[in-house]
């Protein structure tokens, strides 16, 4: 493998990495707070792939995008409404499970709707098109998907350190009961993390999407499974972590199929994530809690 | 064959930078009532956390029975953050975990009651006798197990009947009143077959007919079970009543110890404990 | 309700269950569905009762029941292929010398299948089950996956036959042969879950830390806990491949746990009979019961739009999360089924007319 062709490949591992980080950060900020794997988090991201198909396909992309970014963050929020919400005193397997029957739903429903076969991605033409930049050549979108995702990831960090609703996020993460005695509208912070996270999704989908031409009822569930690993991978709760994450998760998976593994490519994340728990389970970035007797 | 059942000798813990234990040592004596008081966040059930395995300590050392079960000193970030005393003491690490201190005849009953509220007062007590047994999961799928089971439970009917819970034998233990939810979190200790048994404020929630009660409940366990008991309390009738000594708590630093005589009289206790009581008039 | 009268309904009960078996049995050409379903449910049933093992009574959130399936799946198809039919089943990349003669009887093969994936367990199980029990959920839906990768990758095309999967696994040879086994095992864990180590499981579910605190080595519970539920799910991956004679990776996908997951939510988790009568329930509708939403329906000539493929599943998933938002202590809850139960539900029908019947002078 010429220096060329690696130097390629890590190019398109940092772009995929970057959609996935964007991905990561849904799973990481909803555990944070609600200490929920959000199983539906896949779905949803899988989902603003349709949105973006049909409404590319009537308004043209210009339109498409934002009205993709805001149906994708409604269904977020309807989402938590409708089966997060309602079982917040329940114990928390329940919630795991009715995450889980949302995801099941979803992708039901979506192939009723679509059906399963693939659907054809539009093609935004300006991302699509062949840059060349020191021998490597590659679309618009995989030289913006990193450059785009650490932008947002700066900013949703000023917005958590800086920010009144961000400070609000930080203290209900750490202790959920207290912060509601304290007066945090703990209901506006759980929704404010469900829009951040799908709006990032949304995001996310369009970048990886736009790589891959075509979405199935049932392309959000690995993807979401391995932005899950990538979040514990960097430290759950840890939005830097779920970015250095997603990064080490993409270039990984890329690079396996490059060397020819392409078969283990998704079973050697979940590898990485079981020698992950062994020799540090609490992730490059987290911090070790103390559960109170 | 020394008379000492436990001893704890120097211990700190430390979380992040607060120091919710400094520096505590303590022992008890074979057959012993000992009482740990102090006002709220004074470090008492932390204490009692290290004590029964759950926090490893930051650094100290526990003995029971004459065996060291916990040791610990400042690792890791821990080095650098450390701000309690007797540092570079020990050396060792020996972090036994819950189950094994309750097998070595240490039984505890929590401050907010932990039952095994959807199951029975009986499955309650059966479980706690569970650590006792000798029959593995293939002989005990199988029903192999019989005699032992048989007798471990007529064993445990005899405790229910001494503790007077025979009556809600069958009954769900979350549905009990919260005092026989008291009771039977006692007598689920002791069907470990504890030598030292620990009471985090046994007394919280009752009235004072109740608490002179659960003192005569105390000390007639004590008597029939050939126990230690060590005891954290508010209750100050029941403390000075029932202890043979009590050791006192301030901001996790031990301000005193003594008989419940000394303790009454002690200017430093008076001051930061008994003097704050007449302040939240209860 | 006294003891022999329970006793007497009980072998009525088992009588009329064996009778309805055996009828269907030899008349199984007209009930060709009827069978497909309950032999399914049987097999499913046994999957449910192994998770609700782990997730109803020992409080662990595991969701491996698909790998540890395939595992014992795959164990077992491998050993009971019949070798003379080995070489037409790997006839693209032939057969690993060292498996190529290796068969054993059905029964042991059975239980080989089992052993493997309660070896596998022990050896996953040892790392994650000491983290917190959200971990052990991502964890061991990763395992399944790693499984599958490994079963279809091309390197293993001469034992597991890759991407081409396995054909000509003997099959059951009746329908009370499946209940038989599937009664055997479930009857086992039954064993287990009211033994004294059962007793243990249900107080970690409880509480870990009072459990702990009387004397319970959390670690070895767990770990006995997952490994016996996997041997089961290895059983139940084993039954899986003789119902469908032909098995390959896809079969043992995430969805697979999932599906086996919303069996035990629905029939109530830590309920062995709840498990049993959804896995019935939910086998049912999504066969039969709800096809009727996937085939086109016209009422008095209008045909009604939105009746087509894929509705069935659409239905099913709402009414699943129905029952986890509203019913969320399943059919059965923590109970189980007992005749004391059945009465005390009849005698409550008439009261709630009764109570109907008010309201509606009020």
């Amino acid at each position: 493998m010429s220096l060329n062709v690696f130097l390629q490949h890590c190019l398109t591992g940092i772009s995929l990495g970057g959609a996935y980080a964007l991905i990561a950060i849904g799973y990481t900020m909803v555990y944070g707070i609600l200490r929920l794997i959000n199983f539906a988090h896949g779905e949803i991201f899988m989902i603003a792939g349709y949105f973006m198909i049909f409404a590319t396909a009537n308004l043209g992309w210009a339109v498409g995008i934002p009205l993709t970014l805001v149906a994708t963050v409604a269904l977020g929020v309807v989402v938590e409404k409708l089966a997060y919400k309602p079982l917040r005193e329940a114990p928390r397997m329940s919630i795991m499970i009715s995450a889980i029957g949302v995801s099941y739903l979803l992708q039901n429903l979506t192939t009723y709707l679509f059906t399963a076969l693939p659907k054809p991605y539009p093609e935004i033409p300006f991302l699509k098109q062949i840059y060349n930049i020191g021998g490597l050549s590659a679309s618009l979108v995989t030289f913006i998907t990193p450059i785009l995702t650490i932008l947002l990831v700066i900013l949703l960090v000023y917005i958590i350190n800086h920010t009144k609703v961000g400070m609000a996020m930080r203290a209900v993460s750490k202790d959920f009961e207290t912060s509601r005695l304290m007066g945090i509208k703990i209901n506006k912070v759980i929704s404010t993390t469900f829009v951040i996270g799908s709006l990032l999704a949304a995001v996310g989908s369009i970048l990886y999407f736009t790589d891959r031409m075509s979405v199935t009822p049932f392309s959000g569930t690995l993807p979401g499974l391995k932005c899950f690993v990538a979040a514990v991978i960097g430290g759950i709760g840890s939005v830097p972590g779920a970015v250095v994450g997603g990064f080490i998760i993409g270039i990984c998976e890329t690079m396996m199929i490059a060397f020819g593994y392409s078969t283990f490519s998704d079973a050697f994340t979940f590898v990485l994530l079981i020698i992950m728990l062994l020799f540090r389970p609490t992730g490059i970035f987290g911090e070790k809690q103390i559960d109170k007797v | 064959m020394s008379n000492n059942l436990l001893h704890v000798e120097n211990i700190t813990m430390q979380f992040g930078g607060v120091v919710a234990v400094n520096n505590f040592s303590m022992d008890i004596n074979k057959g012993e009532i000992v009482a740990l008081i102090g006002p709220n966040g004074a470090g008492k059930t932390t204490a009692f956390n290290v004590i029964t395995g759950v926090y490893a300590p930051t650094n100290g050392c526990v003995s029971f029975d004459g065996e060291e079960i916990i040791s610990n000193f400042p690792k890791g970030k821990m080095k650098k953050l450390y701000a309690g005393e007797n540092n570079g003491k020990y050396t060792k690490t020996i972090e036994k975990t819950p189950d094994k201190i309750t097998k070595l005849g240490m039984a505890r009953t929590f401050q907010n009651i932990r039952l095994f509220k959807n199951l029975t007062v009986f499955e309650n007590i059966l479980i706690a006798k569970h650590l006792r047994e000798k029959s593995n999961v293939f002989t005990s799928t199988f029903r192999l197990n019989l005699a032992e089971e048989k007798k471990m439970r007529q064993e445990c009917d005899e405790l229910l009947e001494i503790l007077g819970l025979t009556d809600v034998k069958d009954d769900i233990a979350s549905s009990l009143p919260y005092g026989q939810q008291r009771h039977l979190e006692i007598a689920r200790a002791l069907a470990t077959s504890p030598k030292l048994l620990l009471l985090d404020e046994p007394a919280a929630g009752m009235n004072p007919q109740e608490t002179l009660e659960l003192t005569e409940f105390i000390r007639e366990i004590r008597d029939k079970f050939n126990l230690s008991i060590f005891v954290i309390e508010h209750h100050m009738d029941l403390v000075m009543d029932i202890s043979d000594r009590i050791y006192v708590l301030d901001f996790g630093k031990m301000i005193a110890t003594g008989t419940p005589a000394e303790i009454q009289n002690n200017q430093t206790v008076i001051d930061a404990y008994l003097g704050v009581q007449e302040d939240d008039n209860e | 309700m006294k003891k022999t009268t329970k006793i007497i309904l009980t072998i009525i009960a088992v009588a009329a269950f064996l009778g309805i078996l055996f009828f269907l049995q030899s008349n199984e050409r007209d009930y060709g569905m009827a069978i497909t379903i309950i032999e399914k449910s049987a097999i499913y049933a046994v999957v449910a009762v192994s998770m609700n093992l782990l997730n109803g009574f020992t409080g662990l959130f595991s969701l491996g029941q698909a790998g540890f399936m395939a595992i014992g799946a795959y164990t077992f198809s491998i050993l009971a292929i019949p070798v003379a039919s080995r070489p037409s089943v790997y006839y693209a990349t032939g057969i690993n010398p060292v498996i190529a003669g290796a068969e054993l009887p059905i029964p042991l093969a059975m239980i080989a299948g089992g052993l493997v994936a309660a070896l596998f367990a022990a050896i996953i199980g040892f790392p994650i089950l000491r983290l917190k029990s959200d971990y052990l959920a991502i964890a061991t839906l990763g395992f399944s996956e790693i499984i599958r990768a490994i079963i279809a990758s091309p390197q293993m095309n001469t034992i597991t036959n890759g991407s081409f999967g396995l054909k000509k696994i003997p099959e059951f040879s009746g329908l009370i042969v499946v209940i038989l086994v599937a009664a055997i095992c479930i009857a086992i864990m039954v064993l287990l879950i009211n033994s004294t180590f059962g007793r243990a499981f249900k107080a970690i579910r409880e509480d870990e830390i009072a459990a702990e605190a009387m004397g319970i080595n959390l670690l070895r519970h767990k770990q006995t806990a997952f490994i016996i539920s996997s041997f089961f799910a290895g059983i139940g991956g084993a039954m899986l491949a003789r119902f469908m004679r032909s098995i390959d990776s896809n079969t043992f996908k995430i969805a697979l746990t999932y599906d086996i997951l919303l069996i035990v939510v629905i029939g109530g988790m830590g309920s062995v009979t709840g498990s049993i009568i959804a896995s019935f329930l939910v086998t049912a509708s999504k066969e039969q019961w709800l096809r009727f939403f996937d085939q086109p329906l016209t009422i008095a000539g209008v045909n009604i739009p939105f009746f087509k493929t894929g509705l069935r599943m659409v239905v099913f998933s709402i009414l699943l999360m129905v029952v986890v938002l509203f019913f969320r202590r399943g059919i059965m809850g923590q109970n189980e089924f007992s005749w004391d139960g059945l009465v005390r539900i009849i005698k409550r029908i008439p009261t709630l007319f009764k109570r109907k019947k008010k309201e509606d002078v009020a």
